[in-house]
């Protein structure tokens, strides 16, 4: 990190801070948050005016974090002469518009809002011009899309507001798209992110093959950005943003982003053929094109924004001519296009704001109305004519002088003849919008009687207006930041000087015959326009719309044949392409001959193999009785139970049968409420489809089983068995991994499994209070009901088995490191027994005898574990390390402590609290339908009965 | 043996497939649960058979164990598994009361017929 480097942390970081701020200040008055809005942005430009005097000696300042070393993403930034330029621009005219538009927009609207929107769009771009890695420019990039979509859209209540924002989003954000993939592979070719080792890698990136597609997927994102032809058409419609929002987006900000980038990737992309035509041809015509809409648009801003998009072209096309000197040119020119620009697009606000229209064929004659603007207007507009001693003559020159030895395709006339007539036009406009604006009789017309506004509203403009005249008269003073910055974009070692006198060159003349031509052309404006207004031009927004109708169209096609509303289609979908995609990679590799014997078959799982194949085929073909259905699951679950058994694996069983038992009470549970039967509706045709999908299903994951379980792996569970008494303390290795090694995976599962009760009880709530509730109430389940709901047999026997239950849920938790068990078996078996006692003696009975909340269990839970993995930090050791120590005491054996336990104990508390919660959920609701309590734990008082019936007997 | 887990597992696969195509939310619950079954064989098959070698380690010296790590993995899978389909029955109960149907498309054309 150079020296200074730290402040371009605070440069890029600043302005998103501060965009925290003016939302809420605006609570202490307008000018408080206009305040806060200023204040980083002028910290910003304060430092980056530190930093000024270096970068100008020619040295560049640099800043790195790592961020994601291995993506090749890291917080890097720099700043050379580019950079400052482009800074400096931001943060200056930021401040500008800032006071500007404290006083330009209205009451009603909500200026905490407009600043924030303003800041973060500020910080993006300052990101985009000081970024050293071009991925972390691209995410700057993205975000001034982003933002900028929120200020252009930022009068919410006008469609063309949204349309405009909507339009600037889509076409900016494909370009971002290309971009982010013309940006990878440079960095591919490069062998780097970082924009400073890519700069230095310019011929073996031209050498590449995949430099073209590079170069026009980064055009891409520039041309749309920069609003170039055929992508010019986004920009005009981005004025429907307040006029501060024009102001900065086409003067000094987003629109110069793709300049900016087209001058960064100069010294990597430019010099080749390819870069030559595209980009200098793309920009001609843009220029020439720009600048004929222009001239016969009616609305101020609208012709303000077509002149950017002809300004804009002429860059591209300065930078596009590869020479050096045309690129001091287009540096020089981004600096004057910025203070003209800035201030007419003030202008025509402060026309607007005054007058309540920004027709020009309503205004005319304001130089008396409002002089001070005037005096404004025609320097911005004249310096954009390009007429001497204003700025914008210097380096319209120095485009002519470029373009009149430029030679397009063999022809040494094509490009200054549209260049003469692209300026040209460009003198017509801008005269235009001082003739048609300012001269001429006093009208009696217009909307609102105008006047000049506040000295905040035009102090703005007139202080760009003033360096409009000084960089004009004395052009020498910005020779240190053109020279700075046209160094940083040629990497050349260049001493241009600006003159106001070329002496008598071509330029001269090109410059003479534009200037009388324009004037001509303006003077012949009233017929033009009318045969403009007749002649058919293709109108870019209806293709536009066009094709965002078509695409819409079609996306609707294609997700509402794959989501109907129905999950069955989706699912049908997805198992066709998964078992499609298994089958072509099974036919693109093979498979290897099979190593392993194959174990043989004894007849009682031959008889359980039998039993769950029986099972599985009944539920599918009789799962219309939906209550055989579940007694038919819990066969395949017992078998399968069973199986694990066999196979070695008694954790698995112990906990499949624990599950087992829990999920069929659980559909029980449900299955009071659903219908009994699932009615016979499916046509044969879907059945017989589904049955295809099915059976290939089936048929491709029982292959793929066989395929490997007949072939030998390499797997690291050696490691796990060599290490599960050394390292964890405990014989079984399956709890050893689940508490210890894979410590932190289990963490995370207890916590989904908690999340999952939480959102059942969420649900219950929810449908509790809502409409459901009446259904529930009205329900008739006396037909449902048993009329001994609480059998005497049964409720002892549960009560018996409940501290039996308890001790053996302890007994298996404990042993659960040394011996199959542990706490997700734990959890389970005690939620059984707690699930005994609510189904034998009622939920009332038991809800009423039950101490702790589930919620708090499976809170407690999670935090117990959390805090033993918290615990490993304090010895030094990282999260869920686990320790464990052998305690003797006399009655008893010697037995172990392990803080793995103590997780352990967690994951009981929350696979209890879950499933408890669960259940208790869906029992709830049965309360909620009817269900009454029982006093006492069974509705049944044999006693009573029988005291009666000798009462009746005696009788 | 391999043969009879390979089967069992495309059985109870084809079969929840099958049950989760169909109409009404219960026989999607119903194939979920056969679904899961099979995916939790299928994940402990992964790895290998072995019988009579549990992966408890032995007091006695040397022994050899079965593959544990697919075992903790599907002892995790099947408490979460038990988790989803409570979630799922909850979301079905509960568009089964609002809606007064328990079919899995809820579109607007189909549900008069069933009224």
């Amino acid at each position: 990190m150079s020296a200074g480097g730290h402040f371009l942390f605070l440069i890029a970081l600043l302005p998103f801070v501060g965009a925290l701020l003016p939302g809420l200040m605006i609570r202490a008055g307008r000018t408080v948050c206009a305040w806060t809005a200023a204040v980083p942005t002028a910290l910003a430009l304060v430092m980056l005016l530190i930093l000024a005097p270096a970068v100008l000696r020619g040295e560049v300042i640099t800043a790195e974090i790592e961020w994601l070393p291995q993506l090749g993403l890291s917080a890097s930034f720099f700043l050379d002469g580019l950079g400052l330029l482009f800074a400096c621009m931001i943060t200056g005219v930021g401040l500008l518009i800032t006071l500007y538009a404290r006083f330009y927009l209205s009451g009603d609207d909500p200026m905490g809002q407009f600043y924030t929107y303003l800041l973060l769009f500020q910080g993006a771009m300052l990101g985009i011009v000081i970024s050293d890695n071009i991925l972390l420019l691209l995410i700057f990039w993205e975000l001034t899309s982003l933002s900028s979509f929120l200020l252009i859209g930022y009068w919410k209540h006008l469609p063309e507001g949204r349309q405009g924002a909507r339009m600037a989003l889509a076409v900016t954000g494909a370009g971002g798209l290309a971009m982010i993939g013309g940006m990878l592979i440079l960095g591919s070719i490069a062998g780097s992110y970082n924009l400073t080792d890519i700069l230095q890698a310019g011929d073996a990136i031209r050498a590449s093959e995949m430099y073209l597609p590079a170069l026009i997927l980064i055009l891409l994102g520039a041309f749309t950005k920069s609003a170039q032809f055929p992508f010019h058409f986004w920009l005009p419609h981005a004025m429907a943003a307040p006029t501060p929002v024009s102001a900065y987006l086409h003067s000094a900000t987003m629109v110069k982003a793709g300049v900016f980038l087209m001058a960064r990737m100069w010294p990597v992309l430019a010099g080749t053929d390819a870069w030559f035509y595209i980009v200098a041809t793309t920009g001609l015509v843009t220029m020439v094109l720009g600048a004929l809409i222009a001239l016969f648009k009616d609305d101020l801003k609208a012709l303000l924004a077509f002149s950017t998009v002809s300004h804009l072209g002429l860059l591209t096309m300065l930078l596009g001519f590869g020479t050096e000197a045309a690129a001091v040119a287009a540096v020089f020119h981004i600096i004057n296009h910025l203070t003209f620009k800035a201030a007419l697009f003030m202008t025509a606000g402060i026309v607007d704001h005054e007058t309540h229209t920004r027709d020009i064929k309503r205004l005319g004659g304001l130089r008396h109305l409002m002089p001070v603007t005037f005096v404004i207007g025609t320097i911005a507009a004249l310096s954009m004519a390009g007429i001497p001693l204003l700025n914008g003559f210097i380096s319209k020159e120095m485009m002519l002088e470029e373009a009149s030895h430029t030679v397009w395709a063999g022809s040494p006339y094509a490009v200054p003849v549209l260049a003469t007539l692209g300026a040209l036009l460009s003198v017509a406009y801008s005269l235009r919008f001082v003739f048609h604006v300012f001269m001429g009789p006093v009208r009696d017309d217009y909307p609102h009687k105008p006047h000049d506004p506040p000295f905040g509203m035009w102090a703005a403009p007139a202080l760009l207006a003033t360096l409009v005249v000084v960089i004009g008269v004395a052009p020498f003073l910005a020779e240190g930041i053109v020279t700075a910055a046209a160094n940083a974009v040629t990497g050349a070692d260049l001493h241009p000087h600006l003159y106001i006198w070329h002496g008598v060159t071509p330029a001269l003349f090109m410059s003479i015959i534009a200037v009388a031509g324009g004037a001509v052309l303006l003077l012949m404006h009233r017929p033009l326009d009318a045969a403009w207004i007749k002649a058919p031009r293709p109108e870019a927004k209806a293709i536009f719309d066009r094709l965002i109708a078509g695409a819409v169209a079609l996306s609707r096609s294609v997700t509402e044949g794959a989501h109907n509303g129905a999950i069955s289609r989706y699912l049908a979908i997805f198992t066709v392409a998964s078992v499609t995609l298994g089958y072509i990679a099974y036919r693109g590799s093979g498979l290897s001959a099979p190593t392993r014997e194959l174990l043989v078959v004894p007849p009682v799982i031959a008889v359980g193999w039998v039993m769950l194949i029986v099972a599985t085929v009944a539920v599918v073909t009789m799962h219309h009785n939906r209550f055989r259905a579940l007694v038919l699951i819990g066969i395949i679950g017992l078998s399968i139970s069973a199986g694990f058994v066999y196979l070695s694996a008694p954790d698995l069983a112990l906990t499949q049968i624990s599950v087992e038992t829990v999920t069929i009470m659980l559909l029980l549970l449900a299955l009071h409420f659903l219908p009994k039967e699932t009615p016979k509706e499916s046509p044969i045709g879907l059945k017989l489809r589904d049955g295809v999908i099915a059976l290939a299903a089936g048929a491709g994951v029982g292959g793929l089983a066989w395929a490997f379980l007949r072939r030998d792996i390499e797997t690291i569970s050696g490691y796990h068995i060599a290490n599960s008494y050394e390292g964890g303390g405990g014989t079984n290795v399956v709890n050893v991994i689940l508490v210890d090694f894979r410590g932190y995976d289990t963490y995370g599962e207890i916590i989904v499994l908690g999340i999952a009760g939480f959102l059942i009880y969420a649900l219950m709530h929810a449908l509790l209070d809502g409409p459901a509730a009446r259904r529930l109430k009205n329900m008739d389940y006396s037909q449902d009901r048993s009329r001994d709901r609480h059998p005497l047999m049964m409720v002892v026997v549960t009560r018996v088995l409940m501290p039996i239950a308890i001790v053996v849920g302890a007994y298996i938790f404990l042993r659960g490191h040394n011996q199959p068990g542990g706490g997700f078996v734990a959890g389970l078996v005690v939620a059984i027994a707690l699930l005994m006692q609510y189904m034998a003696s009622g939920f009332a009975w038991t809800q009423e005898r039950k101490r702790i909340e589930y919620h708090t269990m499976i809170g407690l839970g999670v935090v117990i574990a959390g805090l033993t993995g918290v615990g490993a930090w304090f010895a030094g050791q990282p999260f869920l390390t686990s320790a464990y120590t052998y305690v003797h005491l006399p009655p008893i054996e010697e037995f172990e402590l392990a803080t793995a336990m103590l997780f352990d104990l967690g994951v009981f508390l929350t696979v209890l609290g879950a499933v408890m919660l669960m259940l208790y959920s869906l029992s709830r609701i049965a309360r909620f339908a009817g269900e009454t309590v029982n006093e006492g734990p069974m509705d049944y008082d044999p006693g009573a009965n029988v005291a009666e019936e000798t009462a009746t007997e005696g009788r | 043996m391999e043969i009879i887990v390979a089967s069992a597992v495309g059985v109870l696969t084809a079969g929840g497939v099958y049950l989760l195509l169909r109409l009404r939310t219960f026989p999607v619950i119903l194939g979920l649960a056969l679904l899961s079954y099979a995916v939790n064989v299928f994940l402990f098959a992964s790895g290998r058979l072995a019988i009579d070698q549990s992966p408890i380690l032995s007091k006695y010296g040397e022994a050899s164990y079965t593959d544990p790590l697919p075992q903790a993995l599907v002892l995790t899978a099947i408490v979460i598994s038990f988790g989803m389909t409570a979630v799922l029955v909850m979301i079905g109960l509960a568009s089964y009361l609002e809606a007064d149907t328990d079919r899995i498309d809820l579109d607007d054309t189909r549900e008069g017929e069933d009224a």
